[in-house]
């Protein structure tokens, strides 16, 4: 008797077929789908927990964060190491690399002129989201 | 299989909203403010402690923000509202099967589930809602609804219970020592006039509802009582309520800001009531019948004249267009109105609604001149530019473009969410 495995059930998207079929000559793209690229799909897998945030300053610039720039920020994604995370220390938000040396984490800026901060017991660190995309706005 | 709910509710809703952007203020007392910073509509626990009640006008509190750094906010609807579709848009990951109870309530039915502890299921929700979205929750797991609202509350007020509380596992003496310590006033669906009624019967803990013979309870109660009783005693009579039933009144009033004298204020607060409560009936498809229009004076100023009046008007034809109400609105408003008067509030309620027919389309044929009247094209078209380009893009012009009588909201923090113009900015 063979078993038969079932799939891990997967999105599939129907295509949707629009087009006025009129008397004469079909055109060679009604084959194919109408569709456009939708960026609220591409940049936000859960829009549920996903938020948006204006920066300024300049500790983030190696990493390509400029005043101004707009960081898409997932809360429900927890922190990997090297991840740009927005965070609460001490009551204060702020955007850095999130790195594991040695056992400790640290915040760490990417601008030579910052320092990187080391997270400690004593200090009220939380892990505010995960910024997953950064924006920036060459002309409007 | 026995039905399992789960109760998910928030903490402190509103002020949690404000805080979960603005980590400054976690341990801060916070304050917000009803409509026109009124009074106060939600406490912190800090803000508790300082004696604050629910209700308490602002300038009875005001001397606070000196004395004890106390924070007011003014009521953020916009971003509170977003904050609730994102928390009940994550809830769906425990349960296809919800039930939205208010802006921070939700029942879940999380029957047909393998939950080895139910404890650890609670604080599994409270976990990811805090970290979704920033909003701590409590959560109540029980057999019936009735159960879960008592296992949610116990969860609230005592911090060891870490947010959860179930009622099931549990022996059946525990489950009725914390019902013994539970006042009957407290039990969902019992209110203060039925908790005086019972406890004259010394009737005085959800425990002793739960040992109240049916019968008797049937009696003082009406079913809705034993039907209380059925549940505190873990027999599930009331069922989740999936699909929100279509409003059959909906209301739109405010209190003004500013005094209101004239007739043409007036007018033009009405239009706006009318065209927001028009859009809800044509949200749910309905039209109306009738309008009652009301509007009233300070009743807490005993120093003006007092006048209060309203006007039920018949719609000839039931309509959810919005001209046509407005037109029937301000003709009742002109005979209601008085002039020498300081109008304090006013609004209006849509009622005797009835479902629009519903006119099928064939997915592959247009949308015809033909198919549509010019009143419907003129409403589709309004609002659906207010649905792309947000509300009150489009207004009608009865509604005044400068608005002197509009809500006082002091206070009001940004909409971080739903408007790019106003998200959360940060120096890094």
């Amino acid at each position: 008797m063979t078993s038969i495995k079932t799939n891990n059930f997967k999105k599939v998207s129907v295509p949707f077929f629009i087009t006025n079929i009129k008397a004469g000559f079909p055109s060679p793209a009604d084959d194919y789908i109408d569709r456009s690229i939708d960026l609220n799909d591409y940049l936000i897998q859960n829009p549920s927990s996903t938020f948006i945030i204006k920066v300024s300053g300049d500790s983030m610039i190696d990493s390509n964060i400029n005043t101004g720039d707009l960081l898409i920020v997932d809360k429900s994604l927890n922190p990997k190491e090297n991840d740009i995370i927005v965070a609460c220390v001490n009551g204060q938000f702020t955007v850095k690399h999130y790195h594991l040396v040695d056992g400790t984490y640290y915040l760490v800026p990417s601008n030579k002129k910052y320092k990187a901060i080391q997270i400690t017991q004593g200090m009220e660190f939380e892990c505010w989201g995960i910024v997953t995309s950064i924006i920036h706005i060459n002309r409007k | 299989m026995k039905k399992i709910f789960a109760l998910v509710d928030c903490n402190c809703f509103y002020v949690s909203c404000e805080r979960a952007f603005k980590p400054e203020l976690k341990k801060i007392p916070v304050v917000v403010l009803s409509n026109n910073d009124g009074c106060a509509i939600s406490l912190s626990k800090e803000a508790k402690k300082l004696g604050i009640k629910i209700g308490t006008p602002y300038y009875q509190i005001k001397k606070f923000e000196k004395s004890h750094g106390v924070r007011f906010f003014s009521s953020n609807y916009e971003l509170y509202g977003d904050m609730s579709k994102r928390i009940m848009e994550s809830l769906k990951e425990f349960s296809p099967h919800m039930e939205i109870y208010s802006i921070d309530e939700a029942f879940l039915d999380i029957s047909n589930q393998y939950i080895k502890s139910y404890k650890e299921y609670g604080q599994t929700i409270s976990k990811k809602i805090y970290q979704a979205t920033g909003v701590p929750v409590s959560v109540g797991i029980a057999t019936t609804k009735t159960l879960a609202k008592v296992a949610n509350h116990i969860a609230k007020k005592d911090s060891s219970c870490l947010g959860t509380m179930d009622l099931i596992d549990w022996e059946e003496g525990f489950i009725d020592y914390f019902l013994s310590e539970y006042d009957v006033s407290e039990v969902w669906g019992i209110g203060r006039k039925n908790a005086g009624k019972l406890k004259e019967l010394k009737v005085n803990t959800a425990y002793d509802l739960k040992m109240m013979d049916e019968r008797a309870a049937k009696k003082l109660l009406s079913i809705v009582g034993q039907r209380t009783v059925l549940e505190l005693r873990g027999i599930s009579c009331l069922d989740l309520q999936e699909v929100r039933k279509d409003k059959k009144g909906i209301s739109s009033t405010r209190s003004f800001g500013q005094y209101v004298k004239s007739i043409n204020e007036l007018e033009q607060a009405i239009a706006t009531y009318v065209d927001r409560a028009a859009i809800k009936l044509r949200e749910q498809n309905s039209i109306a019948s009738l309008i009652h229009v009301f509007i009233r004076t300070n009743v807490n100023n005993k120093s003006h004249k007092q006048y209060a009046n309203y006007k039920v008007l018949k719609i000839p034809h039931p309509t959810s267009y919005t001209p046509d109400l407005t037109k029937i609105a301000i003709k009742g408003l002109k005979e209601i109105y008085k002039d020498g008067y300081l109008y304090k509030k006013a609004g209006i309620t849509l009622i005797g609604i009835t479902s629009q027919d519903q006119t099928q389309y064939d997915i592959f044929s247009e949308v015809t001149k033909d198919t549509l009247n010019k009143e419907d094209r003129l409403t589709k078209a309004f609002d659906l530019i207010n649905q792309r380009y947000g509300l009150k893009t489009v207004i009608m012009a009865s509604q005044g473009i400068s608005k002197p009588w509009k809500m006082q909201r002091d206070f009001l923090s940004p909409a971080y969410t739903t408007r790019i113009d106003q998200v959360l900015n940060i120096k890094i």
